[in-house]
Parts: structure tokens; sequence; C-alpha cells
């Protein structure tokens, strides 16, 4: 009895310390997201970790602790990126607006002039020194070797001696990394810093902040922060770039419903992107259901052979699959455009005339796809009963009236929630797009890069991480219809999966 | 009659037989030519599908060998086709065990423990793993950056971020296990209650045992799915060390730099090992499939 007690004691003191190294350890990590700058990320951290240190101290949330790994998981990693995402719609963080205030005005204050006239010639010593010659008033300086600097900081000191022997300037090139981090201390407390290849210059900070926002140069000029753009303005009212990213409400949207560049071939994507998530869906189905059938066969021999070999499409990574055939349809040196211009003495163009690529693409999505609707309709072909097929082969019934009047029905009703899944995974199949034809070829005369087998999905990361505009806050605007759209159909899936389960129950009870 | 049918049953068996041998042979047609291609010399080469002259230079630089020509050139291996393979299973693997330790916990509460919200959770589940991962990773990217600022070997470009991002890839399988934990007899845990088991230790010493078979198959669909997934890691992965395979293949067919020879061999060797797991846990596997598809 009292083991069993020491046990539990050793057991709460063991959990007990466990939680504290946890909530410290979590305590420390909000502490530096707050120090680093991101306040979000603290509060998101402490809010986590402060509900699951209730979680796991108090009895009464037993339950929740089974779940709120996963939840949490789920939370920061799913939820919290369609929300971020969806956020960056309503700004205009781009390429051009990609910092933070705090950084633009930092990077402003970085900037350096070099102080008129303080330009003094310099030679690289045999000893790696850097010697200052003698000019006009200003004596002759020294430094210790570079190699001895700290933190990139030497001291120069006054010479007397006869000049040392200097290096040719192939030398000041080898050592030019070097010579770019140094900062030599004079002995009348200025400072230089290397002004190209021959020269050592005084510089100053080019703007000194006057207010939060105000920036004066050392012209007397002013550069001013204008939240609304997030741009630095000059006197002139003209923009200093980099930028910063600032709210702009609903302006991306209004761009992609009014602005005729990018409505127009964002209709004609949506479009395809329709056709091609409907179409995938069809041809895998139909090939994959018809080869079941087709398997199912009894008196057909071979039929393990033929299934195994049927399944290998799906059971190759897909990345490996995609760029197999991505060479294979290639143009000049693929080996399909050999075998063709070989029997029928045709090139096809399959990656620049946009009708073949689109039939590329259905190709190849066709052979990814149809053995898993092989394997899932061979799965429910076992469920129906031979009886049906007995009854028919009575009343005279052929095999494709088979079909048609009793597997297809009963395949049709257990895969309507699957196709509808199968038709969003092809809505949104990014990587095949991605990895194939990238988008191409591109559609003529559009503001933003926008290719004709391009899903509303590619189409939107290209527009954030590829092609040269980056503009994120686009790519999040779009996203966030993608996501609605995405939403909308997987709810009516849901409908239907939740009718079916109705159904399914109703016919077991 | 009976003779009729017998012939024309031998017909349709012979039709049969000759279309799906076409349609197999079709299937398997970028198969024989990506092993033939990965035995061709050079890069660009087109020829037959049995090489004139066969060459083993793709396989040896895909297996990370140095390569003498016969005329002497040596050539070095373009990409660590081993090293991305070895770093693809491995995030692979952990993710995966990980995933399973987040989904059989939360299962078991959905199947076993009243509380509330519970419904919603688990229909919010399913409608939220349709969400297209490819357009968060903008977020993903702002994500680990600013964890790798405090946190550096959670940050951008190291395997533990791309792990712990993946530890969210659990909605499905959720669904998938609960509906194997339903089926489970409840008198077991009633028994168990009884005899004074918290639920922890009934989920550990009876429901874990009894769910094995479909860990294998959560283990295996969620490993075969990560070991997949391209646009995540190729916005957290940026140093070709790192690389996992799906983000690494790609570097073999860019325009200005079109290595079709060395792609063949890296994807022969690569493909490999997955599609042999794959082929051998199939049974397993369909069952997951449309268990978890059809118990929602």
């Amino acid at each position: 009895m009292s083991s069993i007690a020491k046990k539990t004691i050793f057991y709460i003191i063991l959990k007990a310390l466990g939680l504290s190294i946890l909530c410290l350890s979590a305590l420390y990590m909000v502490w530096n997201f707050y120090l680093a700058g991101e306040p979000l990320f603290a509060i998101g951290m402490f809010v986590l970790a402060t509900i699951a240190a209730v979680i796991f101290s108090f009895r009464r949330f037993y339950t929740w602790r089974f779940i709120y790994p996963g939840i949490a998981a789920i939370a920061v990693f799913i939820v919290l990126p369609v929300v971020y995402t969806s956020s960056v719609g309503f700004t205009n963080f781009s390429a051009r607006n990609l910092l933070t205030f705090e950084r633009v005005q930092k990077y402003h204050l970085q900037k350096t002039v070099e102080v008129d006239g303080s330009q003094r010639p310099f030679n690289l010593t045999t000893e790696l020194q850097i010697y200052f010659p003698k000019s006009d008033d200003r004596a002759a300086l020294i430094t210790s070797t570079i190699t001895t600097a700290i933190n990139g900081q030497l001291t120069a000191t006054l010479y007397a001696n006869n000049p040392p022997e200097a290096l040719p300037i192939k030398a000041i090139i080898q050592n030019r990394a070097a010579l770019q981090a140094l900062t030599i201390a004079l002995p009348d407390g200025g400072f230089l810093v290397v002004d190209g290849l021959r020269n050592f210059a005084q510089i100053s900070p080019q703007y000194t902040k006057t207010t939060d926002g105000v920036l004066t140069a050392t012209d007397g000029t002013q550069l001013v922060a204008d939240q609304d753009v997030g741009f630095f303005r000059d006197s002139n009212g003209d923009i200093v770039s980099p930028g910063w990213s600032v709210g702009v409400g609903w302006q991306n949207f209004i761009k992609i419903a009014t602005n005729e560049g990018i409505s127009a071939p964002m209709m004609q994507i949506f479009l395809w992107t329709c056709i091609f998530a409907f179409l995938s869906m069809v041809f895998t189905f139909s090939l994959g259901t018809g080869l079941a059938v087709l398997l199912d066969w009894k008196h057909l021999k071979g039929r393990g052979i033929y299934r195994v070999l049927l399944i290998l499409p799906y059971a190759v990574p897909s990345f490996i699959s995609i760029l197999v055939f991505k060479g294979l349809f290639n143009q000049n040196f693929g080996e399909i455009n050999l075998i063709l211009s070989q029997l029928l003495g045709i090139k096809p163009e399959w990656f620049t005339s946009p009708l073949l690529a689109k039939t590329m693409l259905l190709i190849v999505n066709t052979w990814l796809g149809f053995p898993y609707w092989m394997l899932l309709a061979g799965g429910f072909i076992q469920a129906i009963p031979q009886d049906q097929y007995k009854a028919a082969a009575l009343e005279g019934s052929g095999p494709i009236r088979n079909f048609f009047k009793i597997t297809l029905p009963q395949i049709l009703t257990p895969s309507v929630p699957l196709l509808i899944a199968s038709f969003a995974f092809n809505f949104n199949n990014i990587v095949l797009i991605l990895l194939l034809t990238s988008g191409g070829p591109d559609i003529a005369g559009t503001i933003i890069p926008a290719g004709s087998t391009d899903l509303l999905g590619s189409f939107t990361y290209r527009i954030a991480f590829q092609d040269s505009g980056q503009d994120f806050g686009l790519a999040g605007a779009i996203s966030t219809l993608i996501f609605i759209l995405t939403g909308f159909i997987a709810y009516v899936n849901f409908r239907f999966m939740q009718r079916l389960a109705a159904k399914t129950g109703a016919a077991t009870s | 009659m009976m003779v009729e049918n017998k012939q024309s049953l031998k017909l349709r068996k012979l039709v049969t037989h000759g279309f799906l041998l076409s349609i197999c042979l079709l299937m398997m047609f970028p198969f024989f030519m990506i092993l033939s291609i990965s035995f061709r010399e050079g890069n660009f080469a087109t020829g037959s599908l049995f090489p004139d002259n066969p060459t083993l230079e793709h396989w040896a630089l895909a297996l990370g060998f140095e390569y003498t020509r016969p005329d002497g050139t040596v050539i070095k291996p373009p990409y660590p086709v081993l090293l991305w393979l070895w770093n693809s299973i491995k995030i692979g693997v952990i993710a995966s065990v990980g995933i399973l330790v987040l989904s059989t916990t939360s299962a078991f509460a959905f199947s076993r423990m009243q509380f509330r919200g519970k419904k919603s959770i688990l229909d919010s589940l399913l409608i939220i793993q349709m969400f297209p991962g490819a357009l968060t990773v903008i977020a993903m990217y702002a994500i680990f950056d600013a964890l790798g600022q405090v946190v550096p070997w959670l940050g951008i470009d190291s395997h533990p971020a791309l792990i712990i991002s993946y530890l969210s890839a659990i909605t499905l399988h959720i669904w998938t296990i609960k509906g194997y934990f339903d089926s489970i007899d409840p008198s077991l845990d009633k028994a168990a209650q009884l005899d004074g088991a918290t639920p922890w230790q009934a989920f550990r010493y009876i429901f874990l045992p009894l769910a094995l078979p479909i860990i294998a198959v959560v283990f295996m669909l969620s490993f075969i799915y990560l070991v997949n997934e391209y646009p995540v890691a190729s916005v957290l992965l940026h140093n070709t060390e790192d690389m996992t395979l799906a983000v690494g293949a790609r570097q073999y067919l860019y325009p200005q730099k079109y290595l079709w020879g060395d792609f063949a061999a890296a994807a022969v060797l690569s493909g490999l090992p997955i599609t042999i797991l794959f082929l051998f846990s199939q049974r397993f596997l369909i069952g997951g499939m449309s268990d978890g598809a059809v118990k929602g």
C-alpha cells in the first residue's frame, strides 16, 4: 500500500516538474517573440501554452488532454495560415512593400553619405597593414594587420618612418571582403570606411530622425512616411523605395473585380479549373470503374497480375511520374513525339499549344488517378449481392445491360462523396500544374502572368512566388476567394456524406 | 445454345485479355521508357527501347559515385540523390509517428468520451481537410521565419520545422481511426472501467493494441502523403543538402540545365523503395482508404 502511495507521490512530483519546465520554456519563447518584434506570435504562443498548462494541470479537463495537441496543431498549421493568408489579401504586401515600417525607417537611418573632402588614398603593406600616405596637411597613418581587427575595428596610429612597401592592387581585390568589413578609428576621433578600391573616406548618416515617420537629410530636405501607400515620400512627393506593407482594405478584391487585365484571365482560368476538375473526375472514375468491373470477372485468368500492374501508377510517387511525363512529352527530345513522328509523322507541340497542353494534363492526370477508382470500385462491387446478377441472367440480360442497370448504380451511390472530394482535390491540384507545365503557355495580353493551363491555385501561387511582382496581397485576395469556393464544395460534400450515412444507417437498422 | 455460349465466352475472354494487355502496356509505357533512358548515353539522346550502347553512367551518378567516361573525363554527381531519399524517409517516418500519436489519442476521445462541441469539431475537421495547403505557404513561411528568430533549429531550412508543420495532417486520420475505435465492443472498456482503469489506461492497454492494423494503415497512408508533399517543403527547404526528394527531383529538369538521363536513373532509384512499400501494403491500404471515406 505504501509503495503505491510512494509511486503516486513520485508521479505527481514528476508531472509537476515536467509541467513547470514546459511552462517556463513556453514563457521564454513568448518573451523572445515579443523581443523579436512579433507581438502576434507572442500572444498566440501565450494562449496555446496557457491552455495547455490549464488542461494538463486540472482533472476536470481530463478529456481535453486527448484532443488538445491535435487540435492545436490543426489550429496553428491549417487554420491560422488560412486566416493569415486571407488577412494578407487586405494589405499591399508584395516585393515592393515587403518590410515593416520600423525596418524601412531603420534602413534609411543606416544609409550613410561620404563627408566631402574626407577621402584618403591607401596602400596595403606586405604585412597586410593599411597605410595612409601623407597628403596635404594630413599626417601619414598606419594600422595593425587587418586580420587582428576586433569586431571589424582597427585603430590607426601616426607613422613617421619611410613609407612601407605596398602590395599591388591585386592584393586589395583579394582582401576586399575583409576591407569592406573594417572601420578604422583615427587619432582625431573620426572613423574611416573603405570607399572603392583606392580610398578610405569618412562617412556620416544621411538622415536623422526628427519624429517617428519624418526623416531629415543632411541637406535639410525631409522624407515623410505615407502610411496609406507604405512608402516614404520625398519633398517632391515621389515615393522612395523600399516600402512597408500597410492595410489597403478591399482594394485587392476591387482590383480583381474591375481590372480587365486581371478579371478576364481569371475568369478564363476559373472556367478551365472547373473543366479540368470535372473531366479529371469523370475520366479517372470511368476508366477505374471499367477496369474494376473487368477485373471482377471470375472466368478471367491472371487477374491478380493485371491488378498489380494497373496499380503501379498510383504506387509510384506522383512527383516522379509527373516529371517523367514532363520529359516524355518534351517537344524535341521526348520519346512520345519520337514515336508519333515515326508512326504518323507528326510532332505535336505539347507545351506551346494551349489545347494540346490541356489535353496532356488530362492524359497525365487520368493516368495518375484511375487506379484509385479501380481500387475503390473493386471494393464496392464486392458488396453487390450476386443474386441480382443471377436474376438478371434469367431475364436474359447481357453484361452491358447488367453494368448499367445493376453495377454502376450501386457503385455510384457510395462514390458520390468521394467524387466530390476528387473534384475538390483536382480543383486545387497545384502540384501537377507546377511540376508539369508551370501554367504555360501564357495567355497573351494580360497584365499579370497567367497561363492557359493554370488552375486558380497555381495561378495564385505564381503571383505570390514566381514571376517578378511577388504580389502577396493580390495572391492573398485570390486565395481568400478559393478558400470560400473550396469551403463551399467541402460543405456540399459533407451534406452528401451525412445523407449517405443516414441512408445506410436506416438500411442496416 | 450452350455451345454457342461457350464459344462466345471464349471470344469475350480473348477480347478482354487483349484489351487489358494493351491497357497495361500503355500504362507501363512511361516505366519502360524511364528505365531505358537511365541506361542511355548522354542527357539528350533519343533512341530505341533497348539502348544501343548501354552505360552505367547515370546510375553511378545517382548512387553518388564519380563516373569516368571512356575518354577519361570524370563526371561528378550533380545532386545528392541518396541524401534526398534519406531526408524524405527520415522526415516521413518521424512526422508519421507524430501524426499517429496525435490522431490515435484524438480519435479515442472522439469515439469514447463525451464533451461539448464534439460533433461540430469532428464535422469541421472534414471541411478543414479540403483546404489547399499550397495556398497558405506564405503564412507558413512567415510563421517559421518568426519562429526561427527565437528558436534557430525551428526556422526556415530546418527539418524539425517541416516535421512540426506536417503534424497538422491528421484531420482525415482522426476520422479513419475513430471509425475503427467505434467498431470495438463497448463492453471491453466498460469492463476495464469497472476494474478501475482510467481512460488513459483503457486507451493504452486495450484500444492501442487492438487498433494495430488500422495504425499500420494510417502510418503508411501518411508516410506516402508526406513523401509526396511538395508545396510546403519547397518553401521551407532551400539548401540542396536539406531538400526532400519531392523538392530536389525538380532540379534535374530546368530548361537551362536539362539532365534527362541523370533524372531517369535518380527517379528509378528513389521511386523504387516507395513503390515497393506501397505494393507490399496495398491490401491493408485499400481497406483503410474506403473505411475512412465511407464511415463519415
